[in-house]
């Protein structure tokens, strides 16, 4: 192949690329700062409110996995006790449809996603796993009640300087390294 | 005494870096020129077709996620459509043009990944590749806010979308469409007169016009060889009638217009966004009222839509219980790699790659 002005081509792309020493680095050192994820994230586990469940088993029945276990007994008439409910979050797709098919709120997606674990029995979320505390929470994923208390997502598309949403980041932890860090 | 020569045959995959997934490749050849190729498929076989005969109509839509995951948006508008045909529903306006948003927001994304490998795969080691991710990211940062994730979006669903777009989603895309013009020319005067990317892509893996059509090619593919074709214009599905836009063709139907076509066709898309923003109507409901467990009345119904791949189709029967009867997945890129042969014979190894690279191939798509 023959050109007119050979290197022409190279050098605009290389003009592009020396361009971009001089702008601001958005790297973000990541087990260090971390961003906001979305408020509606499907974060990899569930949370539970038990006392909203009514033990229905609309969730078991929504899930395309079948991986939610729920066993449950008739103590007073028309009331339901939940004597078992587990997830295993090694098999679920964290689709969502069992939070979107809960007709009484209780159960909402996660907002953890660093849940790597070392035996497969772990990832089996049980009854006291599942329930929501200060520790684990619940995202707006179908819940819009607990969209004011989220942080608002750190968006690539504006930059750092870009009045009202800034990158936003966690406060930085102490720096440790290494393993159990 | 004479040379006694035979064919070399070689396995390319399924570990191959280059192979955008786990397919294999089989070639022969004649010292370094290529004889035939021969893809073999299979190796990440799930029997999703199989498996959405056990599941319902609404358990299926996260599995049209793991089809072509690059695209993960089109699937479920492809299968919802499919879905929404045979059961006669029909999708609010407002769901309608989010819809839309939403598809070419994905197409946008899925070419710049398919043009980033492209480059990757002509030896330009993963720099226009970051160049490209940069949008991408900016894309799948609004598919986050919007559905909760970043790839299995399980967005879509029968009647609609799951819900409404946060009200921060629609100035960020604004925003987006905005800038992403000049952008893309910053993508043209990285690549269009790089004269490695010319020399390495002009006039390799010719595929004519004739061989396309025949083969059934769609997409990116057909448009390079020269036919205008392109289900948005030809057989306007959704609204897609409303919206003035081109469909850019290639001439020659080589590597370079394959990469060439996708290009223009994300100019393209930003100017559907833009108007479908521009239309978009106001407040109002997203989803059709359906029920979670519904049945659809027997029949059964065939959609296809225009996948950023190429012609993407649904077939879904029903026998009027809760799950399809029977699901069956016209996937684009399974016909589309039909065309290597035609394409690949006569070049040399090296080129085999660019040319695979340029068809812009998802395994989740082919072995389903």
């Amino acid at each position: 192949m023959k050109f007119e002005h050979y290197g022409l081509g190279i050098a605009k792309g290389m003009a592009l690329t020396f361009e971009h020493l001089f702008r601001k680095p958005i790297t973000v050192q990541y087990p260090e700062e971390k961003l906001h994820t979305s408020k509606r994230i499907r974060g990899n586990e569930l949370v539970w409110f038990p006392d909203k469940c009514t033990g229905c088993g609309t969730c078991t029945k929504a899930c395309p996995q079948g991986n939610i276990l729920l066993v449950t007994h008739r103590s007073e008439p028309n009331r339901f006790i939940v004597d078992k409910f587990e997830c295993d979050t090694g098999r679920c797709i964290f689709c969502g449809l069992c939070v979107e098919s809960c007709p009484y709120n209780a159960l909402a997606m996660g907002l953890k996603y660093e849940c790597a674990k070392y035996r497969r029995g772990d990832f089996i979320l049980n009854k006291e796993k599942l329930t929501a505390s200060e520790n684990h929470r619940p995202s707006a994923y179908f819940r819009p009640q607990f969209d004011a208390d989220l942080p608002a997502q750190s968006l690539l598309l504006y930059d750092r300087e870009e009045g009202g949403q800034k990158l936003k980041f966690l406060p930085l932890s102490t720096r440790k390294r290494g393993p159990g860090a | 005494m004479s040379v006694k020569t035979e064919p070399f045959y070689l396995n390319i995959g399924p570990q191959h870096p280059s192979t955008h997934g786990v397919l294999r490749l089989r070639v022969t050849l004649d010292g370094e020129v290529i004889v035939d190729v021969e893809p073999v498929i299979g190796y990440l076989h799930r029997g999703i077709e199989k498996l959405a005969e056990g599941r319902t109509y609404a358990q299926n839509i996260p599995f049209t996620d793991r089809l072509d995951y690059l695209a993960a948006m089109t699937n479920n508008v492809a299968y919802c459509m499919a879905v929404e045909k045979l059961a006669g529903i029909k999708v609010p306006e407002r769901g309608e043009y989010l819809r839309v948003i939403f598809s070419e927001l994905m197409r946008i994304a899925s070419h710049l990944m398919a043009v980033g490998f492209f480059l990757n795969d002509i030896g330009a080691m993963m720099t226009p590749v970051l160049y490209m991710w940069r949008e991408r990211e900016k894309i799948l940062d609004m598919f986050e806010m919007a559905c909760g994730q970043r790839m299995m979006y399980n967005y879509m669903r029968i009647g609609g979308m799951s819900q409404d777009v946060p009200e921060e989603f629609l100035p960020a895309v604004k925003k987006f469409i905005a800038e992403m013009p000049r952008y893309i020319d910053e993508y043209d005067q990285l690549l269009a007169q790089n004269e490695i990317l010319l020399a390495r892509s002009k006039g390799v893996g010719i595929l004519p016009r004739e061989t396309a059509v025949s083969i059934g090619a769609s997409g990116p593919v057909l448009r390079a060889s020269g036919v205008k074709w392109d289900l948005r214009k030809m057989d306007p599905y959704s609204i897609y009638d409303r919206f003035d836009f081109e469909v850019p063709t290639g001439q020659t139907g080589d590597c370079y217009d394959r990469y060439w076509v996708r290009m223009q066709e994300m100019r393209q898309s930003v100017r559907i966004v833009e108007q479908a923003l521009k239309q978009l109507p106001g407040k109002g409901s997203v989803c059709a009222d359906v029920p979670q467990f519904f049945r659809a009345p027997k029949g059964e119904a065939y959609v296809c839509i225009e996948a950023p791949k190429g012609n993407l189709g649904f077939y879904v029967v029903s026998d009027g219980s809760i799950a399809p009867y029977r699901l069956h997945i016209y996937p684009p890129t399974l016909i589309n790699i039909t065309a290597m042969k035609d394409m690949a014979v006569g070049w040399k190894i090296a080129d085999l790659i660019i040319i695979f690279g340029s068809i812009d191939v998802v395994l989740g798509e082919i072995d389903r």
